[in-house]
């Protein structure tokens, strides 16, 4: 086939494209993503029985407003390194700024917290399972929204496929939380932060394995 | 540049509004600097030449809905093309000499003389599911509208146009895979 007859069969197939498509594919996407770790949550750990109570205080919403701003900065990234030639500057601020407010609120418990209190803060009851329930949750997402960035152009596999783990990573972490008593500041901050991390990091290990278009 | 910018990129969003004759000049512009940007990065007798430029068009044409209209035109085309360029160092187990970093490399000459394909996409065309081949040898070859393959076809158009679409998704996967 030559070039140009090409070109031809490639005009013919120049449907119009909407603005939005790309971000609400995305959104589509994650939403199927959340609600399959809701899915697998309920059966598996079940709802914290005082789930109600919780959501009247504080602690509820500093954990649940950091993962789900983790997703929001992943989803931020996402969305640009879905692209070429796209950098996503404001995700990585976004990250950054989520980041640093949870460990100034870990430092600020810390300071109140008595020496015999210490370990309980950063370990909670849960510690050590904590992170690999959040990975566990985050695969159903992470699948979906790598497969919908396969469709799209990234061209920074490693970062793009770390982007979509983060994404993933922040909304599970957000359903864990329906799950997860756990209240501590420093304990979300390091707990929480690492089963985060770990789906990113599977996210980078396989971008550039499944991203190649 | 900042002229061929405009320029491209007008085409580029009266493309993405449905206008075909705009997108096809501007594959058709693209084509060229494409050709002259692979020519220098491979040699121009590179046997592979004209394949990545019609993989990279493919490519181009498949993923515009990732162009971000706020964005420079040609930075977008160039990154495609520089990553096509990677993905066949990398097939071929050779290395780029260079980095590849400015969009203006790609656009400071065009190549308009087509050379000869190496793999013929129509033999790709050919592995195709017969119903999808069918379709795009009646709008491609025969040249019928969508409206009439749709009729020949016992399809909606816009049946005929997701198979059109699915079929240089196809393409252009086993056009990577071919090599």
């Amino acid at each position: 086939m030559k070039t140009d007859e090409l070109i031809t069969l490639l005009a013919r197939d120049a449907t119009p494209v909407n603005k939005g498509a790309l971000p609400a594919r995305l959104v589509a996407v994650v939403l199927v993503g959340a609600l399959a770790a809701f899915i697998i949550l309920v059966p598996w750990l079940g709802i914290r029985p005082d789930l109600a109570e919780a959501v009247g205080g504080m602690t509820y919403w500093m954990k649940t407003i950091y993962t789900l701003g983790l997703g929001v900065s992943g989803f931020a990234l996402v969305e640009r390194l879905s692209r070429p030639d796209a950098k996503g500057l404001f995700g990585w601020i976004l990250v950054g700024i989520f980041a640093v407010t949870i460990i100034a609120l870990a430092v600020v418990q810390l300071a109140s917290t008595s020496p015999d209190q210490m370990r309980a803060a950063f370990m909670g009851a849960t510690w050590d399972k904590c992170p690999w329930r959040i990975l566990a949750l985050s695969l159903p997402g992470l699948v979906l929204i790598l497969w919908a960035m396969r469709h799209l152009a990234p061209t920074r596999l490693a970062l793009a496929g770390a982007a979509a783990g983060l994404l993933a990573g922040g909304v599970a972490a957000t359903v864990y939380g329906i799950h997860c008593a756990e209240t501590a500041a420093p304990f979300v901050a390091l707990w929480y932060s690492v089963g985060v991390i770990l789906s990113a990091g599977l996210g980078a290990l396989l971008g550039p394995r499944v991203l190649r278009w | 540049m900042s002229d061929l910018e405009a320029r491209l990129k007008t085409l580029m969003l009266r493309g993405l509004a449905g206008d075909a004759a705009a997108h096809a000049e501007l594959l058709g512009m693209l084509a060229g600097y494409l050709r002259g940007f692979f020519a220098r990065k491979m040699g121009r007798n590179a046997t592979d030449l004209e394949d990545l430029v019609q993989e990279s068009l493919l490519a181009i044409h498949l993923k515009r809905d990732t162009y971000d209209r706020a964005q420079p035109f040609t930075a977008w085309a160039f990154t495609i093309a520089r990553y096509k360029l990677i993905d066949w160092y990398r097939r071929n187990r050779s290395r780029g000499t260079e980095p590849l970093e400015q969009a203006t490399e790609m656009f400071g000459s065009d190549d308009t003389a087509e050379v000869a394909v190496r793999r013929d996409l129509r033999k790709l065309v050919a592995t195709l599911p017969e119903k999808q081949r069918v379709l795009l040898e009646d709008v491609k070859i025969v040249g019928l509208s969508n409206a009439e393959a749709a009729k020949k076809a016992g399809m909606t158009e816009g049946a005929v146009k997701v198979s059109i679409h699915r079929s240089l998704q196809t393409l252009m996967k086993r056009a990577r895979s071919e090599d």
